[in-house]
């Protein structure tokens, strides 16, 4: 018999499902849709009492619909009345339609509670199961203060069943991960490593992901569950096949348990203890001895649970990297998997090399299968294992082979996906440089990269070429050739072109002795491409022809010409006819001399990080980064190749609108359209990088950039901020609730709430005369860069406020970026037809984004120490404006949203904190140190933050606290 | 951690759509079809992981699949599970819907979305493995289906014309494929 009964259905259920399953079109579908949630909509208002069985039928109903992509906005007090049925059946569809609906954010929460409360301690092993379960799916924080100190007594009672330790251990893994601090372990920790030892192999398996998230953040209150995992493991690994009963899955004993195990081990050191180390390295000889036997069944399941096991032991002698005889084991059984017939374990063994490539004791045994990894990345069907493939050859890649490599890996690029193209090209680039002997393999590599992948080098590519080719004078003449001859194709790509303009700017000379390469011929061959390039190229081609000019003097002439015709000089993008106007009048009215100064050779780049590989590494970070930079680029690279079939106005706009708004799109008063934060590597902003190193070549593009915005004359509508602004602004920022502002008609309230980087603010607008405000609008906005850092959501207000009356209004706020200027908030109402207008701050400061760091005084002192550079830090010494009480400043400290720290600073007196700043893009560190003089009156504040920014907005902000 | 499970049929029609992590619901459906078309136009003996779509996060996150018969299984997950590991896991959970639908097929998913839901839930819970073993997850499901059989009373009656409705859409009759250990009904359906 079937363990569900497919008979004891919901008859209404399935006929709305065939009903459905019926309909011959998409608008078909949905008007059955629209017409059911009619129905149960008015079921659930109407006056007729519903019971529990027709309340299930619907919220099932609703769970259908819900799966079929439509909006559920309703339903949910049905679903939370089920909850406290005494039928199982109903509870549990309550349940199930709050874990799938219900985010953690929502209203409901409180009366979800009082339902968990009750089923957890009803005593009945299945409603417990239930409530856990729901706790665990929704995890709110709510959920967690509401439970977090019941859950751990329920997981390690003795009377606790099984099945009900296994949901109460996954369950508090749930809270901790989103309140770690409320979930206080102390007095659990050894009881809860010691579930380990559980008879009942479920309960180890779900207590194994608790333990292991515990022991990730705190590794030395949970060490002692090395030793009970290496027991429990060896206990399983030399088990016989049978011995575990239903934990042995196709002849393979829990191969679960043991993945979760090894993986657990990954967490500490090689264990210290010679007698726990020594079993923990007969388990992993096994488990590679029995690789090599016979398998026990031919199943594939049998071969993945073997392997699965296999897998994770081998990460674990990685993760030691110190024996090196289980590595040189574990590379040979990889170096087996490479030539497996099955995908997947080509694919891992791929993946588990590129760790195992790191390690001094294997490096060399991973490149003896240097062949069979460029034969995977030339002849995979599957674009994942080619993806593994390129990675490991990236991985393993040394002085000794990096021309094979390379050579390998460009000729694959020539067909490789589009998906991986940008990082492959970046891979190449990078290796290139590192392991270059002679700098003219490099070059030719580069050229070689942009002529095969145009499209993909990104800018950090050709820009760094230039960076190498300007600090070594030894390749600059092989460069300067390599690029002349790489211009003469018919069809090169813009960035050879970028590249070509740059060299032959400065290095040109260098070949010009030969008549084939003579000024003339090297200028022509450049201007034969000018039209077809986008506007960031044709401005720096032009800076390439200044530079000729004194390169050159015989072909000034020429040179002037160009500049003067009405296609350069009365261009309608400003920065190429402001560059046509300069250059040329710089060529017409300086001396030589004073051209030979201001057009002189580039001085080489101070040395620092690739911005290649910072970019690579950025890639790896974040995911959503990399594929907008990625479509960015596209996106150019497309608009830059169509640029020739369109007249030079079109594609300046074009160029205009997909890269960083240039000055252009100011005049037209676009800037706006422009997208706001676009990716900080797009063409205009690094040419004026290139040029700004270089000083006195490129005087007008950073320049104009803000003049047309700062002068624009300010718009009338919204009032400026009232003079108290500011203050006001202050009396919030280690506060949230209160009232912003007064005066006789109007009185404002705050209450807001942050997490993480988001926030939301309630504002209470009270009326406090007795008449009516009429066109009550309000209007919150970001001024300048604090678009592009803040976002700020509201709805508008209610445009009539009685006399007396209080309306509200809820703003949503998102942490983008960190920033130092306040929202404003403007309201505008007509009090006895008399317009008022004012505009406040609204106070939302960086600190509300702090996340509390406890730390202990060794890490506070390391941290500290690593953020010293200059930049970093920000001090000030102030005059006390507030009483010096402890307690007060203690609040105030608290208030800020860092974490007060005790016993840190040698000096009770003194006061320090730890935070960090959540921002949609990144998460800044922050240090704090107080340091009042309580004769003096005076205070000194440091901070040190991992952004400089941030460092002096906070200690701006404070000075003012205190 | 295992942060989303998908089952969608071979039109990329979903079946069952579990989020680990909060997702809005047109986030929830737009992750469902980006997943559909990276699985889709993957052929059956490439490999079964692949890096995760841009939607659910990076480069951290993987698409661990299985492809049975009309539908796929599809586990995203984090770089803290063992990608073989996972694909067992997926096999188990295919397997214990196979012992008690008795050879679960689509419709079996179509018409008891709840049950394949509570099922589900005794073998992940928020994301984390809470059971492995199939008799003991089988039993758990047995535990529940006599609650519900003795709360059964009066409403279970007119639940009977399930099944009667169940074989109205079939055009024809279904014909077994086998695929591992497990049968797989395939009716083939028009797809709505």
């Amino acid at each position: 018999m079937p363990a569900v009964s497919k008979g004891d259905g919901m008859r209404g259920l399935a006929v709305f499902i065939s009903d459905i399953r019926n309909c011959k079109s998409k608008e078909a579908e949905i008007k059955r849709i629209n017409k059911e949630l009619a129905n149960i909509r008015s079921k659930f208002k109407g006056d007729k009492a519903l019971d529990g069985y027709s309340k299930k039928k619907y919220v099932c109903k609703l769970l259908f619909i819900f799966l079929l992509g439509h909006d559920i906005d309703f339903g949910h007090m049905e679903a939370v009345n089920l909850l406290s049925s005494n039928k199982y059946t109903e509870k549990q569809i309550g349940y199930l339609f709050i874990s799938v609906l219900v985010n953690s954010n929502s209203e409901l929460i409180r009366l979800i509670n009082n339902a968990i409360k009750n089923d957890l301690s009803s005593r009945n092993p299945t409603f417990m199961c239930l409530a856990l379960h729901c706790i665990a799916n929704v995890g709110s924080r709510e959920m967690a203060e509401a439970f977090a100190s019941e859950i751990p007594r329920i997981l390690v009672a003795g009377d606790t069943m099984d099945s009900v330790k296994q949901s109460a251990a996954l369950c508090l893994l749930r809270l901790y991960k989103t309140s770690p601090d409320l979930v206080l372990m102390g007095e659990w920790t050894s009881r809860v490593v010691h579930l380990l030892n559980d008879q009942h192999m479920g309960v180890v398996t779900a207590a194994i992901s608790l333990i292991t998230c515990l022991s990730q953040k705190n590794p030395d209150e949970f060490k002692t569950c090395v030793s009970l995992a290496v027991s429990r493991l060896s206990r399983i690994v030399s088990s016989a096949s049978t011995d575990l009963q239903d934990y042995t899955y196709y002849f393979v004993p829990a191969p679960w348990l043991s993945c979760k195990l090894l993986r657990l081990l990954q967490c500490y050191p090689p264990p210290e203890d010679g007698a726990v180390k020594g079993r923990l390295v007969e388990c992993l000889e096994t488990i590679l001895n029995k690789a090599q036997e016979p398998p026990k069944s031919k199943k594939v399941q049998h071969s993945n649970a073997k392997n699965a096991i296999l897998f994770e032991a081998i990460s674990l002698i990685i993760h030691y990297d110190s024996e090196p005889n289980l590595l040189v084991r574990a590379c040979n059984q990889l170096g087996q998997f490479l030539q497996h017939r099955e995908t997947n374990l080509r694919y891992l063994a791929l993946e588990s090399m590129c760790t195992l490539a790191s390690s001094e004791f294997s490096h060399e045994a991973v490149k003896t299968h240097i062949e069979t990894v460029i034969n995977a990345l030339k002849t995979e069907r599957d674009v994942s294992v080619r993806q593994r493939a390129a990675d490991l050859l990236y991985a393993m890649c040394d002085r000794s082979n990096a021309k094979q490599i390379v050579a390998e890996m460009l000729s694959y690029l020539e067909t490789a996906d589009y998906s991986i193209r940008e990082e492959m090209v970046l891979k190449v680039a990078i290796l290139a440089e590192k392991y270059a002997i002679d700098y003219s393999w490099y070059v030719d590599t580069i050229l070689n990269l942009i002529r095969i992948a145009g499209d993909y080098v990104s800018e950090e590519v050709w820009y760094r070429v230039i960076q190498i080719v300007i600090n070594r004078d030894d390749v600059q003449g092989y460069a300067a050739k390599t690029v002349f001859e790489a211009l003469q194709a018919p069809a090169c790509h813009e960035n050879m072109v970028k590249v070509g303009g740059y060299i032959l700017g400065e290095f040109g000379n260098l070949i010009a002795g030969d008549p084939r390469s003579s000024p003339l011929v090297q200028f022509n061959l450049l201007h034969s491409k000018f039209h077809l390039c986008s506007v960031p190229t044709r401005a720096l081609l032009l800076s390439a022809y200044i530079k000729f000019i004194n390169l050159f003097p015989e072909t000034k002439a020429t040179i002037q010409e160009v500049l003067r015709c009405d296609s350069q000089i009365r261009n309608s993008d400003v920065e190429l006819q402001q560059r046509a106007v300069e250059y040329l009048k710089l060529s017409s009215i300086a001396s030589t001399d004073v051209l030979a100064t201001v057009l002189e050779e580039m001085p080489p780049f101070p040395e620092r990080e690739s911005s290649i590989l910072a970019k690579l590494k950025k890639k790896k970070g974040p995911g959503a980064v990399s594929v907008t930079e990625l479509e960015d680029s596209k996106r150019e690279g497309g608009e830059l190749n169509g640029g020739g079939d369109r007249g030079p106005d079109t594609a300046a706009m074009a160029a205009s609108n997909t890269s960083t708004p240039s000055p252009s799109a100011d005049l037209l008063g676009i800037r706006s359209a422009a997208p706001v934060g676009a990716a900080p590597s797009s063409a205009g902003s690094l040419l004026v990088d290139v040029f700004s190193e270089a000083g006195p070549t490129a005087p007008s593009a950073a320049v104009n950039d803000d003049g047309f915005l700062s002068s624009a004359p300010p718009s009338e509508d919204p009032a400026p901020p009232l003079s108290e602004a500011d203050e006001l602004l202050n009396k919030f920022v280690c506060k949230n609730n209160g009232v912003l502002f007064e005066n006789q008609l109007l009185q404002i309230g705050i209450k807001s709430e942050y997490r993480q980087n988001l926030g939301r603010m309630y504002l209470f607008y009270g009326n406090k005369t007795s008449v009516q405000f009429a066109s009550f609008t309000t209007t919150v906005s970001c001024p300048g860069e604090l678009q592009s850092q803040l976002n700020v959501q509201t709805k508008p207000v209610e445009p009539l406020v009685e006399g007396g009356a209080q309306i509200q209004q809820v703003l949503n706020i998102e942490c983008l970026s960190d920033f130092s200027e306040a929202p404003l908030l403007n309201i505008k109402f007509r009090y006895g037809g008399a317009l008022q207008n004012l505009t406040l701050k609204l106070p939302v400061t960086i600190n509300k984004f702090f996340q509390p760091t406890e730390m202990s005084s060794h890490d506070f002192f390391q941290r500290w120490k690593q953020l010293s550079q200059p930049q970093q830090e920000a001090q000030k010494i102030f005059k006390a404006n507030h009483s010096m009480d402890t307690e007060v400043l203690k609040a105030k400290l608290l208030g800020l949203g860092t974490a007060l720290l005790d016993n840190v600073d040698p000096n009770p007196e003194n006061y320090v904190c730890a935070g960090v700043i959540q921002t949609k893009s990144q998460q800044v560190g922050c240090l704090l140190r107080l340091e009042p003089n309580a004769q003096a009156q005076m205070y000194r504040l440091t901070l040190r933050c991992s952004k400089d920014s941030v460092s002096r907005r906070l200690c701006e902000l404070l000075a003012q606290q205190f | 951690m295992i942060k989303a499970i998908l089952i969608f049929n071979n039109h990329g029609k979903p079946r069952l759509i579990r989020f680990y992590q909060y997702f809005a619901e047109d986030m929830q459906q737009q992750i469902v079809r980006e997943t559909f078309h990276l699985v889709s136009k993957r052929d059956d003996n490439v490999c079964n992981f692949l890096e995760g779509g841009s939607l659910i996060g990076g480069s951290d996150y993987k698409l661990i699949y299985r492809h049975y018969a009309t539908l796929y299984f599809v586990f995203c997950v984090d770089s803290s599970e063992s990608e073989l590991g996972i694909l067992d896991l997926i096999q188990v959970f295919v397997e214990t819907l196979d012992k008690c639908f008795e050879n679960v097929c689509e419709l079996d998913l179509i018409f008891h979305m709840d049950k394949v839901h509570y099922i589900l839930q005794e073998v992940v819970m928020g994301g984390m493995v809470l059971e492995t073993n199939m008799n003991e997850i089988v039993a758990q499901v047995e535990v529940q289906n006599r609650m519900e059989k003795s709360e059964g009373g009066l409403s279970a009656a007119p639940a009977r014309a399930v099944s009667a409705v169940k074989n109205m859409n079939l055009p024809e009759i279904p014909r077994n494929i086998n695929i591992g250990d497990i049968n797989i009904k395939v009716p083939s359906l028009s797809p709505f």
